[in-house]
């Protein structure tokens, strides 16, 4: 099995499904001559052509009506935003349009936008965010958000094939830091079903995107036994998963990038609360940004972002409460 | 873990500045079980209503303060004595060892209970988490408790505080801990406890105190008699007791509030409704036909009534801190009876001011319906500025309301019956005829109304009803 970068592992799957559906095209800001903002269609041009690899106007509007649209019309369309911050520009095709049309006409609008998102490189607050709460409250989109390469290919794939609109979260951070054995051949990741990133019996960790890194390493540094759960998918997401987990350690630790209020993590523990009550040895936590927008400096930036020592501390007090 | 000492339940601070508080309810009884964290009593400050926790696990040895009854903050309302685990079998009540300092000062900032215990721990403030770690139960280790039956509280533990945590239960029960347990069901033990018959020494009992809900105490091998005699009232032959709705509890404060609040007087006046009763009998088919709707004497009065009370803006007024509120606008109240007649309740016309004869017939028939089958909202039965209540229904010609708070007066009226009235014509000849006359009663509060206006009220009311004509809407 080939070793693939998370950025490469995203590139594979969507050239693999361009060259299987000649319905499949992209479009998106300098998507086409220039490879895109961060390379993941690099050299599609060349191999597609223009009309399946499209240079979009500067107009996020733009981009999703006519993705809205083709898909509409039976092609299946993978936009790209440059950043998943510019995706309010286009809210009203998403959420007024696409996410509704299904539901209110019967027509299925099979398309993907891809949502570059996520902070860590002092990007400041329009090119950091991880709007993924906003849009898993829309009811009739889907959002997944892939920790390793081999979900990123597994979901990219199964992005294309849903006849629904799905977010695809792909996390900046990992981009090139995270490598993988990644099949060549071509597979799904199913949408909605979360992967036990380590078992453990102490304590769960709930999270998602470049979290599962984080949480990786505080487990670590505690001495405990940390189950930590990739959720891949948080609309729709894996309450089974969480639940079998909650009911085998008793402590949960709700963990996103996200800022904490509204955030997906709160959907989380309250239906923890709803449904494993009895289950619970200690209140359930919750560690994610604080409410403000991702600031720029360095120093702030780390202590907007949950960092090891963060949830290191958290799993020490859920461990010892 | 909880010893056999003894723990005091204290009347805790519900904020900076609150010095006291009333015991509403008890949800416990002496001799009966309590968890840590389980309501143990309701309270009520004049800030906020609340549940107070319990700060222990055991048997609720001593109730000292009675339902009904206002303490200051600190005073020990309640003892919940050690658990009937192997502990001591403490013969003594000790009711006075532990009294140590009640006598200290009554609105200190933050009183701390009562010392004298001598775990920290057990004493902790209900609404303080941190120092109650140890009796604190988690949802997992009751659940596991109660399906092995073993008393969470002589499992050892090292959590927070002390605190049994799921691992220290589980390994409890796998040392063989579930055989130590000498009763499965959890609750069960404590019916060893001698359970001292306390006698509440300090509190005087008075047996005007409501009659709580009367909960049959749970079959227990506890002597019956050492339950009866913790104070409660019980039915006399042939009476039954009946808990009271939420509802009849809140008419009970608020017709008592409003006595004590207002200097209320009432005063009468005779109505010649005849020309009202001719005109209703003219509109009411027009009505029904095309509105659905039936023109009752009420939405005659209660037009008359907002029209009048334009004019006597005291009436419609309130007195509110120190000043003299007066309005713009009429929110008419009608009170309703509900429909299994056990409550009564103000809905609330708004801006009755701008409501028509129509309007105002609508508008009562929306809320008294919605009122009889359980549909107002909040918003609903609140914000009124003046009350019309109609007990005329059934026969009755006169009566003394009670005024709703905050309101300045309420109108009552009463049956329309025909009589013989002595009249006037345009000559100035008396005759004797048949009228359908009405009594209408104004009950006002003096500190606001005095008996000149509130007479004027009543006698252009009057005059508007006596006019009545066929193009007055």
């Amino acid at each position: 099995m080939p070793e693939m970068t998370y950025l490469q592992a995203i590139s594979d799957g969507l050239r693999q499904e361009m060259r299987r559906d000649k319905r499949v095209f992209v479009i998106g800001e300098d998507v086409g001559v220039y490879g895109g903002a961060f390379k993941v269609t690099l050299g599609f041009q060349e191999e597609f052509g223009s009309w399946r690899v499209i240079d979009a106007p500067l107009s996020e509007t733009a981009i999703m009506g006519g993705a809205t649209g083709a898909a509409l019309m039976g092609l299946r369309p993978v936009a790209e935003m440059q950043f998943a911050d510019f995706v309010s520009c286009a809210w009203d095709h998403l959420v007024t349009v696409a996410a509704k049309q299904r539901w209110r006409a019967g027509t299925p609008v099979p398309f993907v936008l891809r949502l570059p998102s996520g902070g860590g490189f002092s990007g400041g607050p329009f090119h950091s965010q991880n709007p993924e709460s906003s849009f898993a409250h829309i009811p009739g989109l889907k959002c997944v958000c892939p920790a390793t390469p081999e979900d990123a290919k597994g979901l990219i794939i199964s992005a294309i094939e849903d006849p629904n609109p799905v977010l695809y979260f792909e996390h900046k951070h990992l981009y090139r830091r995270v490598k993988g054995e990644v099949p060549e051949e071509r597979y799904t990741v199913p949408i909605g079903k979360a992967r036990i990133h380590a078992e453990g019996t102490d304590v769960s960790v709930i999270t998602w995107g470049a979290m599962v890194y984080t949480a990786e390493e505080a487990a670590a540094q505690v001495d405990a036994s940390v189950e930590i759960v990739d959720l891949r998918s948080v609309m729709p997401w894996d309450k089974q998963a969480v639940l079998d987990s909650v009911r085998k350690t008793s402590k949960v630790l709700v963990l996103h990038e996200d800022t904490r209020s509204g955030g997906f993590g709160g959907e989380i523990a309250a239906t923890i609360a709803e449904e494993a009550f009895e289950d619970l040895d200690a209140p359930v936590r919750r560690i994610a940004a604080p409410d403000t927008p991702v600031p720029f400096s360095p120093v702030l930036e780390k202590a907007f972002i949950p960092q090891v020592e963060d949830v290191a501390r958290g799993l020490r007090e859920l461990v010892e409460y | 873990m909880s010893t056999g000492t003894a723990v005091d339940v204290v009347m805790p601070q519900m904020g900076v500045s609150v010095s006291e508080g009333t015991i509403t309810r008890w949800t416990k009884q002496v001799g009966e079980h309590v968890e840590a964290d389980e309501t143990l009593l309701e309270i009520s400050t004049d800030k906020v209503d609340t549940e107070v926790p319990s700060p222990a696990s055991g048997t609720v040895t001593e109730i000292l303060v009675n339902e009904g009854e206002t303490v200051e903050v600190g005073t020990v309302l309640a003892r919940i004595g050690g658990e009937a685990a192997g502990a001591a079998p403490t013969p003594s009540p000790a009711p006075e060892p532990e009294r140590s300092e009640p006598d200290s000062a009554p609105a200190e900032p933050a009183p701390e209970p009562v010392a004298a215990a001598p775990t920290p721990e057990a004493e902790a403030q209900p609404q303080e988490a941190p120092t109650n770690g140890k009796a604190f139960i988690s949802p997992v280790v009751a659940r596991i408790a109660g399906e092995h039956g073993v008393d969470p509280s002589k499992v050892p533990g090292t959590g927070t505080g002390g605190r049994v945590t799921k691992r220290d239960i589980l390994a409890f029960i796998e040392a063989g801990g579930e055989a130590a347990a000498p009763a499965p069901p959890a609750a069960q033990p404590e019916a060893v406890t001698p359970a001292p018959p306390v006698v509440p020494a300090a509190a005087p009992a008075p047996p005007a105190v409501a009659p709580p809900p009367a909960a049959p105490p749970p079959a227990a091998p506890v002597p019956a008699a050492a339950i009866a005699s913790a104070g409660e009232p019980a039915a006399g032959e042939g009476e039954t007791f009946e808990p009271m709705s939420a509802m009849r509890r809140g008419i009970a404060d608020h017709m008592r509030r409003s006595l004590d609040t207002a200097a209320h007087v009432t005063s009468a006046i005779e109505v010649d409704m005849t020309n009202v009763v001719s005109v209703r009998a003219k509109l009411k088919r027009e009505f029904e036909q095309a509105y659905g709707v039936n023109p009752t004497y009420l939405a005659f009065i209660a037009r008359a009534t907002v029209d009048t009370l334009r004019d006597y803006p005291y009436v419609n007024g309130e007195l509110r801190d120190g000043q003299i509120v007066t309005r713009t606008f009429v929110n008419l109240g009608f009170a309703v009876e509900l429909a299994d007649g056990r409550g009564l309740i103000v809905p609330v016309v708004k801006n009755a001011e701008t409501l028509n004869l129509l309007g105002m017939a609508k508008g009562i028939a929306d809320i008294a319906a919605r009122a009889r089958s359980k549909q107002l909202l909040p918003d609903d039965v609140a914000g009124g500025t003046f009350t019309i209540t109609n007990p005329g229904g059934y026969g009755t010609f006169h009566g003394t309301p009670v005024i709703s708070q905050p309101q300045s007066a309420i109108l009552g009226t009463y049956a329309i019956v025909k009589r013989p009235w002595v009249i006037t014509d345009q000559n100035g000849t008396d005759a004797i005829a048949i009228r359908s006359m009405m009594n209408l009663t104004l009950t006002y509060d003096h500190r606001l109304i005095d008996g000149a206006l509130a007479g004027r009220f009543l006698r252009d009311l009057r005059e508007r009803l006596q006019t009545w004509g066929e193009s007055d809407y």
